[in-house]
């Protein structure tokens, strides 16, 4: 009884019904994806097709010119690309790694019992809520290497800050920090509905059984809330790649190039005018992304628990 | 099992669904203060949204409506820099432009492909303006704009009082700035200000030295945009790029350049800390607002060459009101008298009323008021003179959208300034083949 | 029940004693580690905010400094005046722009988002891969702005509410897509069976049955999707222009140009919209503690 409706049922639909009363329908139907698609498709799916055939032109926005993969090859040519892919590699890598382990560290400290937490809830996702150019200005002026409030702060201290922001070789790093700052919010929140999903009776007969803090964690807590880590990866690893506001309105890619990302280097091309090279260099980005979170989804869902 | 009740979602879901399309339709009404005046004409004009660009309008758009009262035009906004011209070119693209929008002249203006979304403008429009500004926004023959606000210097501002102080005298060789500089340095005052938080403010060592190129190779721009020629392997228009370097190498800047924005550059100018901030004369401006006590102490001049007989300012145009060609009949009569309005005496007036002209206006008739800031007085004097020229901008179409991260590089240190140079010739391919130019 | 890694509930053959809440050791956990979380949450989160406090009540001049310092001229009231009296009280438009839109978008993509994950979940057909790729590019590739406008205007939807409530969905989708389907695994089949044999249609499954049980998800959900929509700027900018479709975002451009930037008012304008999405946060709060108190009912 159990399993007759866990298979895969394409055949429940198409079998007409022929006197019987119950289940000839399968209670997951089809058209339950009608709106969405008809919005979906319209207005992402079909857009995004017709920018994919810009992609080949030479666009001014007024006019287009078929060039076939020119601008693939032109966008290949960019003398800051090498950099900007392995910024990009290393600004998603730190930033949803980051998230992913803050934020159920804090999801775990605040569905606990302590004290505060109502006030933590809101302090710790107050970031998420705040506009892009606001934090980043707030940071730039915070990061200063002089006047800032944190060399301020480390100078009391007795340690020299260094150029947060203005230091070729730390620029990145300092931004992504600021990015883990803006997003760990969220990924707490996710985390919080995955840990309260969980049903109060698997704590009571684990705690019955005896299992201490740890092995509640590494056996209940973890696997339980998949759902919710799998979902953090997922959107934080995107959004790392894709990354674009807060590094434009911190650094704009530089000093110099040294803290551009593909996502800037494409905005800098969108703002030059070259319509079809950051169309292009989209679609680059698209697959790139692609070939890392596709397979990383289907492994993510082969370790997702049912209960 | 618990079943919350479902009927008052639904009965919600479809409120909200119904009211809110019409909340959205009547909201637009609340802020609108204008009424109609019965039987007039109403046109809207698309400036800038920020609180200069808004009141600068206003001020035009009250005096244009004293004079024509059978006419109102209302304010649209758009975002300061590469945001806004972004909704400009796809506001003209789908149709959706306003009647009347102000943007950038020169080869900016050529890549909003004028002859298919601009009105054309005759003599009883533009009569009044400058010849030297038609090139700037005309295909061929057809003049699609008048100008909006003043010619401007890119040069350097520097602090008098130092000057004095130190008994310098305005340079008009690069030798003499930098000995100029070695002064001052002596002194404990930084010589340059940098301020590389706002990276626009880097290209002025190389684009305000084009007047030097110009007067030394006439015909520079035109073969610049035929490629036949480029800054890496010709040192007079690489002197730029070079100054900048050599700035940084003789440590010159103010020590913390690179984490400093406009507004502290201005500040550090004021309070005579920094005694040279290479800057547009337009952003007189911001300094009038960071430390208006100081703007009577800051003078301007050109950026030296090696020759001092051909010293010279390398000139910007200013920005000009277009009409969009989708504007017909009736609006298109308004928004023509309301562009010639503009390019009048009294448009004149009613712009310097709200925003301080930053340099000679391009229209017959407009004369600068006698009070305008020593830095505005000097930009002046070398139009007066016939000692100014315009801007690569404005001579040629191509420009490449990395320079000011590859000045911002020269200017740290990071890259030199032959690097730099070469690196910018790459950049600018795209940029020309993009416009479809011959040769590249 | 799937799960290898649970262990399965029996009846206890000893008192458990570790672990369970209460005594000493749980009340120094409550209240040290709850104050060093306060005190550490203090210096990351609430010190950034003191600074656009403090910035949003200075005078123009000292605002420009970008110093954390007091106000030379506390003026937090009339920089609010100021920024709501700009251009003709736009920032009450905008906010009323922003909470239609933000409310019924969100409204809709609750629902279609969990009805498609529902399906998509449950039900794995041939297309099921498919569709979870055409999902999950709608979370990697960007909008192509100036095609939408074109499908826009064939619909007559463009520069007009409705289009850019349409704009927001189709955006958002795929998050809320994602959400769903990873949290309706947790809900088991046996429900819908039950449900089912109940005589239950798929609408009365969904809604009445599983929709209820997905309140933290859903919370979650309404929470992010608000906080994006309301603080979108791109989309209002192009697809509904002009004064009358202002959405609160696009006001901070009233406060920023290359020459003359406010930043007392800029931060001004930043607080004051950043106000209702914190008040729905906190509403919503309570709504997680309910979830975490009740507990999500399950078989």
């Amino acid at each position: 009884m159990s399993t007759t409706l866990r298979q895969a049922s394409p055949t429940a639909t198409s079998r007409p019904a022929r006197g019987r009363p119950r289940t000839r329908r399968s209670p997951y139907p089809g058209w339950f994806y009608l709106p969405a698609a008809v919005v979906y498709g319209v207005l992402f799916l079909v857009p995004t097709l017709a920018s994919f055939y810009f992609a080949l032109t030479r666009w001014t926005i007024f006019t287009s010119e078929f060039i076939g993969l020119g601008n693939f090859v032109q966008f290949f040519q960019e003398p800051a690309l090498t950099k900007g892919f392995v910024n990009t590699f290393v600004y998603a890598a730190l930033t949803s790694g980051a998230k992913v382990v803050l934020g159920l560290a804090l999801g775990m400290l605040l569905t606990s019992q302590i004290m505060g937490r109502g006030y933590l809830r809101a302090v710790i996702f107050f970031p998420v809520l705040v506009s892009t150019v606001g934090v980043g200005i707030t940071f730039r002026v915070l990061m200063n290497p002089t006047k800032g409030a944190i060399n301020a702060a480390l100078g009391v201290v007795g340690i020299d800050g260094p150029g947060w922001l203005v230091d070729p070789s730390i620029a990145l790093l300092s931004v992504a920090a600021v990015d883990i700052w803006k997003g760990v919010g969220l990924a707490t929140l996710i985390y919080m509905a995955g840990i309260v999903s969980i049903p109060k009776e698997y704590y009571e007969a684990a705690r019955v059984d005896g299992a201490g803090s740890w092995t509640l964690f590494r056996n209940l807590i973890l696997p339980l809330s998949w759902p919710a880590t799998s979902t953090v990866v997922t959107l934080s690893l995107i959004g790392g790649l894709r990354s674009f506001d807060l590094i434009w309105s911190m650094t704009r890619g530089g000093p110099g190039f040294t803290s551009d990302v593909i996502a800037s280097v494409i905005y800098k091309q969108y703002q030059a005018g070259f319509y079809g090279l950051s169309t292009a260099g989209n679609v680059i980005l698209f697959i790139a992304v692609t070939a890392i979170v596709l397979p990383l989804t289907r492994f993510l869902a082969r370790k997702e628990v049912e209960l | 099992m618990k079943l919350s009740t479902r009927s008052p979602r639904w009965l919600a879901l479809a409120a909200v669904l119904v009211v809110g399309p019409v909340a959205g339709c009547s909201a637009g009404s609340l802020g609108s203060s204008e009424e109609e005046s019965g039987g007039g004409t109403t046109i809207t004009w698309l400036t800038g949204v920020d609180e200069t660009a808004q009141a600068t309008a206003e001020a035009i758009v009250a005096a244009f409506e004293d004079a024509n009262p059978d006419i109102t035009v209302k304010l649209d906004g758009k975002p300061a820099g590469g945001e806004g011209d972004n909704l400009v070119k796809t506001r003209l693209q789908t149709g959706t432009m306003p009647d009347v929008f102000d943007y950038n002249s020169g080869s900016l203006f050529q890549q909003i492909a004028p002859a298919n979304n601009l009105a054309p403008l005759d003599d009883s429009v533009v009569g009044a303006v400058d010849d030297t500004f038609f090139p700037q926004v005309s295909v061929d023959s057809t003049v699609y704009g008048v100008p909006y606000g003043t010619a401007f210097g890119g040069g350097v501002m520097y602090n008098k009082k130092v000057f004095d102080q130190l008994g310098l005298t305005v340079p008009t060789t690069w030798a003499e700035f930098m000995s100029n500089s070695e002064v001052i340095k002596a002194a404990g005052i930084a010589p340059v200000i940098q301020t590389y938080q706002d990276t626009w403010t880097s290209q002025l060592f190389v684009l305000g030295d084009f007047h030097n190129v110009a007067a030394v190779q006439p015909t520079w721009a035109e073969d610049y945009t035929a490629n036949q020629a480029e800054y890496a392997t010709d040192p007079v228009a690489m002197a730029g790029f070079q100054h900048l370097q050599d700035v940084h190498d003789a440590g010159y800047e103010n020590a913390d350049y690179a984490s400093t924005k406009l507004e502290d550059g201005m500040r550090q100018l004021a309070a005579g800390t920094g005694a040279m901030y290479p800057m547009l004369s337009a952003n007189i401006t911001t300094l009038q607002s960071v430390a208006p006590e100081a703007v009577a102490d800051i003078g301007f001049f050109a950026l030296p060459g090696d020759d001092a007989a051909s010293n010279g300012l390398t000139a910007w145009f200013p920005n000009a009101v277009y009409i969009a060609k989708t504007t017909e009949g009736e609006a298109l009569e308004a928004s023509k008298k309301l562009l010639a309005f503009i390019a009048s005496p009294e448009g004149c007036e009613a712009f310097g009323s709200a925003s301080d002209p930053t340099g000679p206006y391009l229209v017959e008739g407009c004369e600068l008021p006698a009070d305008v800031p020593p830095v505005t007085k000097d930009v002046q004097t070398y139009f007066d003179e016939d000692k100014q020229s315009p801007a690569l901008e404005f001579l040629s179409p191509v420009k490449g959208p990395n320079l000011e991260q590859i000045t911002v590089e020269i200017g740290s240190g990071i890259r030199s300034a032959a690097d730099g140079a070469a690196l910018y010739d790459e950049d600018v391919e795209k940029q020309a083949q993009q416009l479809g130019l011959e040769g590249w | 029940m799937s799960a290898t890694t649970t262990p399965v509930p029996r009846t206890a053959s000893a008192p458990g004693s570790g672990g369970r809440v209460g005594g000493s050791r749980a009340a120094l956990y409550r209240y040290g580690v709850g104050t060093l979380a306060v005190v550490a949450s203090v210096v990351v989160f609430v010190v950034p905010f003191a600074f656009i406090l403090l910035t949003a009540a200075m005078d123009a001049t000292q605002a420009s400094e970008f110093s954390f310092a007091w106000p030379r001229n506390f003026q937090l009231w009339e920089n609010v005046v100021e920024v709501v009296q700009t251009r003709d009280y736009i920032l009450v438009i905008a906010f009323i722009n922003s909470v239609v839109l933000t409310l019924v978008s969100v409204t809709a993509l609750v629902v279609l988002g969990s009805m498609v994950a529902f399906v998509l979940q449950r039900r794995v057909t041939r297309w099921t891969g498919a569709i979870n790729f055409l999902v999950l590019s709608g979370l990697i590739m960007p909008p192509a702005i100036v095609p939408t406008i074109w499908v826009l205007q064939r619909f007559g939807l463009f520069a007009t509410m409705p289009g850019l409530i349409l704009v927001e969905i189709a955006f958002g989708l795929s998050f809320s897509i994602l959400l769903f389907r990873a949290f309706i695994s947790t809900i088991p089949r046996e429900l819908d069976e039950a449900a089912v044999l109940d005589g239950a249609g798929p609408l009365r499954l969904f809604f009445r049955v599983v929709l209820p049980l997905l309140r933290p998800v859903m919370v979650t959900v309404v929470l992010v999707q608000s906080v994006a929509v309301f603080n979108d700027f791109q989309n209002p900018l192009y697809f509904l222009p002009g004064d009358a479709g202002a959405t609160v975002q696009l006001t901070l451009f009233n406060f920023q140009s290359q020459n003359l930037s406010s930043y007392n008012l800029l931060f001004t304008d930043i607080l004051l919209i950043t106000i209702p999405m914190l008040l729905l946060f906190l509403f919503f709060n309570r709504q997680i503690v309910a979830g975490l108190t009740s507990g999500a009912v399950k078989g």
